[in-house]
């Protein structure tokens, strides 16, 4: 049994092996590699008793179930009218230029992806941020190298 | 004289609610719903169906399970008020889901949090697991669990709501069946919004009177609003319904507003000349709390532009007509600011849009022609040059 086999089996025995199990394994697996691999989703497929279409069908559905590769740590910038207003792609470009990639790639170590959201849900307090599930409301291009700094010093 | 606008606090004020609870317990379901009938509450999430009529329906369906669930996928543009209810009372938002379940006869209650507020779980885990233990004593059978989103904006229809819940691609399925009928795993499922839920259990506590005096005919009692954008004030209100958008931009406007998006990106914007004419409320522009400030500064077209970038990437592509309509309404304006298409193309699209209102299958694309023909016509020069 693989690493992700293994993974997969461990978490269909939290959460069942039901269809409805299938939204929490798949994030489950996310939460741990990052993203969903041809390799994970089969095993999902075979531990659910589903099909693998059916199974890359309902990931590659939705935005946050990744089927390519991410970084360690995933920076989605909300994109949306009010934090674009706001200054949205000034912070962008702060943390583009600090990790020396464009938005949609990954650094060369895996450790950070740069991403564009949809509305965040925090219009009031744009330009805002999501780091993996951490929120960060209100950021400047100064508080954005701060935060980024931090994650730099991260393992 | 003219009415103030009057700020309330129904939903945010702690309250005793197991006290609320255990007292609407002794009542019996027939009349708690129609209390909550005659209240005049109508969905929070910007649909605005009668939320008595629907636990009314649910509650009378024969089944062996049925479901109370509520949505906290609150996805729309300029919205946020149920992340604020979420994170400051869930205890409320539980006793509300919890209320319904005794109303309409359900013993399971989930919750559809967006994935974007993840970061809220462990705090509400520990308030249903707090909340759990009080039930118990109220002797009252109903658990709470929560379903979390993946980023989904169309999840927030309550159908692909349940279909995502199922473990599917959330598609939103043809209605009706309706979910009181046939919801999540076929059963009879309510489907409320998270503010909705707080209402009524305070209908409970205060009965239908008080929040039917507030308001207006069509839209009773009060209502939270998230207001954003070129305002010195962003941030979250209750306010009473029934003002006109005059009076809101002349207690949150900066001086200089020229329009409002009513209602988020698949609302209404509304120029500066129907300020006075225009009601917050169902006999006007309908909110599910979502109000944009933009001030002379602001280009229309960048905000049309926005607005549809944002429907062309979360239109599900189901259905043809959005799918299709809303790649094509952005190309269209983007053709029509560079001078490849005339002017007069606008009309095109608009008639576009208008058969995207008919033949779309669920609210996303229907909703799409909302702020495309209201910002066209109200600002037609913006997006020509």
């Amino acid at each position: 049994m693989t690493r992700i086999e293994e993974l997969v089996k461990e978490q269909a025995e939290k959460h069942g092996r039901q269809r409805t199990s299938l939204m929490p394994i798949l994030q489950a697996v996310v939460s741990s590699e990052r993203y969903l691999s041809e390799d994970a989703m089969v095993a999902i497929a075979n531990e659910l008793d589903l099909s693998t279409a059916d199974v890359y069908g309902t990931a590659s559905f939705y935005t946050f179930l990744d089927t390519v590769p991410r970084g360690k740590y995933i920076i989605r910038v909300c994109k949306t009218i009010t934090c674009h207003m706001k200054g949205k792609d000034e912070i962008i470009k702060t943390i583009s230029d600090m990790l020396k990639i464009k938005l949609g790639e990954t650094t060369n170590d895996r450790k950070f992806s740069l991403l564009q959201a949809n509305c965040l849900g925090w219009c009031h307090k744009g330009p805002v941020m999501l780091i993996n599930d951490e929120v960060y409301p209100e950021v400047t291009p100064e508080k954005v190298t701060e935060i980024i700094g931090k994650y730099l010093k991260k393992s | 004289m003219e009415k103030q606008i009057k700020k309330v606090d129904l939903i945010f004020g702690k309250v005793d609610y197991l006290d609320i609870l255990e007292k609407s317990l002794k009542r019996t379901r027939d009349e708690l719903i129609l209390d909550v009938i005659d209240s005049g509450l109508r969905g929070r999430g910007g649909a605005g169906f009668p939320t008595g009529l629907k636990w009314k329906f649910a509650k009378n369906e024969e089944a062996d399970q049925k479901y109370v669930i509520c949505n906290a996928d609150e996805g729309e543009p300029g919205t946020f008020k149920d992340r604020e209810i979420l994170t400051e009372v869930p205890e409320k938002v539980l006793a509300g889901m919890a209320l319904c379940g005794y109303c309409i006869g359900a013993t399971e209650g989930y919750i559809y949090l967006r994935g974007e507020y993840n970061f809220l779980i462990p705090s509400l885990n520990k308030a249903i697991e707090d909340f759990h233990k009080k039930l118990k004593e109220l002797k009252l059978d109903f658990t709470i669990r929560i379903c979390s989103g993946s980023g989904a904006y169309v999840c927030g229809e309550e159908t692909a709501l349940m279909e995502s819940m199922e473990g599917k691609r959330g598609e939103p399925r043809n209605k009706p069946p309706f979910p009181t009928s046939q919801g999540y795993l076929g059963k009879p499922t309510s489907v409320n919004n998270v503010e909705t839920l707080v209402f009524a259990l305070m209908i409970g506590r205060e009965g239908p009177t008080k929040f039917k005096e507030m308001g207006t005919f069509d839209s009773r009692g009060s209502k939270v609003f998230s207001v954003s954008g070129d305002t010195p004030n962003p941030g979250i209100y209750e306010l009473e319904l029934g003002m006109t958008l005059e009076q809101f931009v002349e207690e949150f406007g900066d001086g200089d507003t020229k329009a409002v998006q009513v209602g988020g990106a698949s609302g209404f914007c509304v120029s500066r000349k129907e300020f006075k004419n225009t009601v917050i409320g169902f006999e006007g522009i309908p909110t599910g709390g979502s109000m944009m400030l933009f001030n002379s500064s602001r280009s229309m077209f960048n905000i049309l532009n926005d607005y549809l970038e944002f429907f062309e990437e979360e239109s599900c592509g189901q259905c043809s007509p959005c799918r299709v309509g809303c790649q094509q309404l952005l190309k269209g304006i983007e053709a029509v600011k560079k001078g490849i298409k005339p002017p007069k193309y606008l009309e095109e699209l608009q008639k576009l849009s208008d058969t995207m209102r008919i033949a779309s299958k669920c609210g996303l694309g229907q909703s799409v022609p909302n702020p495309f023909n209201s910002i066209v016509n109200n600002f037609r020069e913006e997006i020509i040059y």
